[in-house]
């Protein structure tokens, strides 16, 4: 089973954004939703590379800053052209105020 | 007098494409301007208030022109009609097509792939097609062999370029490629842009514009008028010019093989007819450099980042007196463009850019 690990503290991250994290020589993007939830992705968009920690959130959607491929961050669901691969995500809880993230 | 021929090769399968991957020109990082998050994020807000409100206008104007037209056709009463008619039908459409093809014109995303596929057929763009195009265009500006929407090449081909004005190389094109792709096949040099899980959508909709193009011809014959092709496929001809006028100062002179928007796109400043027209597509530097602002946001985008870019061009005519002579030039050494200059505020180039032999020949 694979470690929770620290990503942030809960109010680093303002409601309906995305904030990158690196870890262990890998990038994810930690989301806090509308509805005050947190949620974990990979941290580049799965069409070039791009870290989706400078895109848009909307709603349930992160939209690449490079070409506005869109993903629901909470599922990792490619919503269309120019994305086509889903985006892994990761469970993320909240402890004692912090932003834990499994990492697999 | 003897052509040289090009030293770039402009191939999206040839030597030059195979060198932009091997170095890293390709799929590169690209300069921007700082900006806190806090204010990128007012910027990149989406709000379906500004492009319905335009799009009801190009809407109504479309039909009130049309409507005209084909009400005094027959006299030359119908000539402003269709003047105004064609250049929202053959030169709005690029703008519309290209901001709702980036999902920034509205916050409703179907109201985007509405308009994107009304404006696609107008303009006579394959909507599955140019989606990847457009694309390879913001990942690899002006990189020669990789990106597939150079309106001007090196050495530049004039006469291709006063043709665009009235849409004729581009219409047969595009009905060359529908056809193409109707029959079911994609080209090597598509192949190279469209996933191959999309490219059954590109022949599906080809197949369905070759129906509509050929009703448009069948009614045209069986009432012995040409005026179903004045409102359906004649547009994108006799109104191109204002598209064609506007997209070429985009780029047209300017440096290519660079990662930095400064140096090879143009932020112009235009009247606020074209700006309706081209959905503020003249501040491209700024569309460029952060394709998430919607149009209607370009303007502030602007006034927040101009001490970083270089001074726009005033006007379209001062665009052309500056890209005309580059073009006669480029026509004698292909290595010749318009060098851009920063203001003291800005950061500078990347100085590889200056040091190599090719910069050298700009003034």
């Amino acid at each position: 089973m694979s470690d929770w690990v620290a990503a942030c503290a809960a109010g680093d991250i303002d409601e309906e954004d995305v904030m990158r994290f690196d870890h262990g020589g890998r990038t994810f993007a930690i989301y806090r939703s509308p509805d005050d939830e947190y949620f974990a992705t990979d941290g580049l968009c799965t069409h070039e590379k791009v870290h989706l920690a400078d895109g848009l959130v909307m709603d349930d959607i992160i939209e690449c800053p490079k070409h506005n491929g869109r993903f629901n961050y909470k599922t990792g669901d490619a919503r269309g052209a120019p994305v086509c691969v889903n985006l892994r995500t990761y469970p993320v809880k909240v402890d004692a105020g912090k932003v834990l993230v499994q990492i697999g | 007098m003897p052509t040289m021929p090009s030293r770039r090769d402009y191939s999206l399968i040839g030597r030059d494409a195979k060198l932009a991957v091997e170095t890293g020109l390709s799929a590169a990082e690209w300069y921007h301007t700082e900006i806190p998050r806090k204010q990128m994020k007012e910027l990149m807000q989406r709000s379906d208030g500004p492009a319905i409100r335009d799009t009801l206008i190009w809407l109504a104007a479309l039909f009130i022109s049309g409507a005209g037209g084909a009400w005094f056709w027959g006299t030359w009463w119908c000539v402003p009609f269709f003047f105004v008619y064609g250049v929202l039908y053959g030169s709005s459409t690029d703008s519309r097509w290209h901001e709702c093809g980036h999902g920034t014109a509205f916050r409703t995303q179907w109201m985007n792939d509405a308009v994107y596929q009304v404006a696609c057929f107008m303009i006579m763009r394959n909507p599955v097609t140019w989606r990847w195009s457009h694309a390879r265009h913001h990942t690899d500006t002006i990189i020669v062999g990789r990106d597939p929407e150079i309106s001007v090449m090196r050495p530049p081909d004039l006469a291709r370029a006063v043709l665009g004005f009235v849409g004729v190389l581009d219409a047969w094109h595009a009905m060359s490629d529908m056809l193409r792709n109707a029959a079911g096949n994609i080209s090597a040099a598509e192949k190279t842009f469209i996933p191959e899980q999309e490219q059954p959508k590109a022949i599906r909709i080809a197949r369905i514009w070759t129906a509509i193009y050929a009703a448009t011809i069948a009614l045209a014959l069986y009432t012995g008028s040409f005026l179903p092709l004045m409102l359906v496929g004649l547009p994108r001809l006799y109104g191109a010019w204002h598209h064609v006028m506007v997209g070429l100062l985009q780029h047209g002179g300017l440096a290519d093989n660079v990662t930095d928007h400064r140096l090879n796109s143009r932020t112009v400043y235009m009247n606020p007819i074209s700006r309706f027209i081209y959905w503020n597509m003249n501040y491209h530097i700024e569309h460029h450099m952060f394709p998430m602002v919607p149009y209607h946001a370009l303007p502030k985008l602007h006034e927040l980042i101009k001490h970083d870019l270089p001074a726009p061009t005033p006007s379209i005519l001062a665009g052309y007196r500056e890209m005309i002579p580059a073009f006669l030039r480029q026509l004698r050494n292909e290595d010749y463009f318009l060098k851009r200059e920063l203001p003291p505020t800005a950061r500078p180039y990347r100085q590889e850019f200056h040091d190599d032999a090719v910069a050298a020949a700009a003034e």
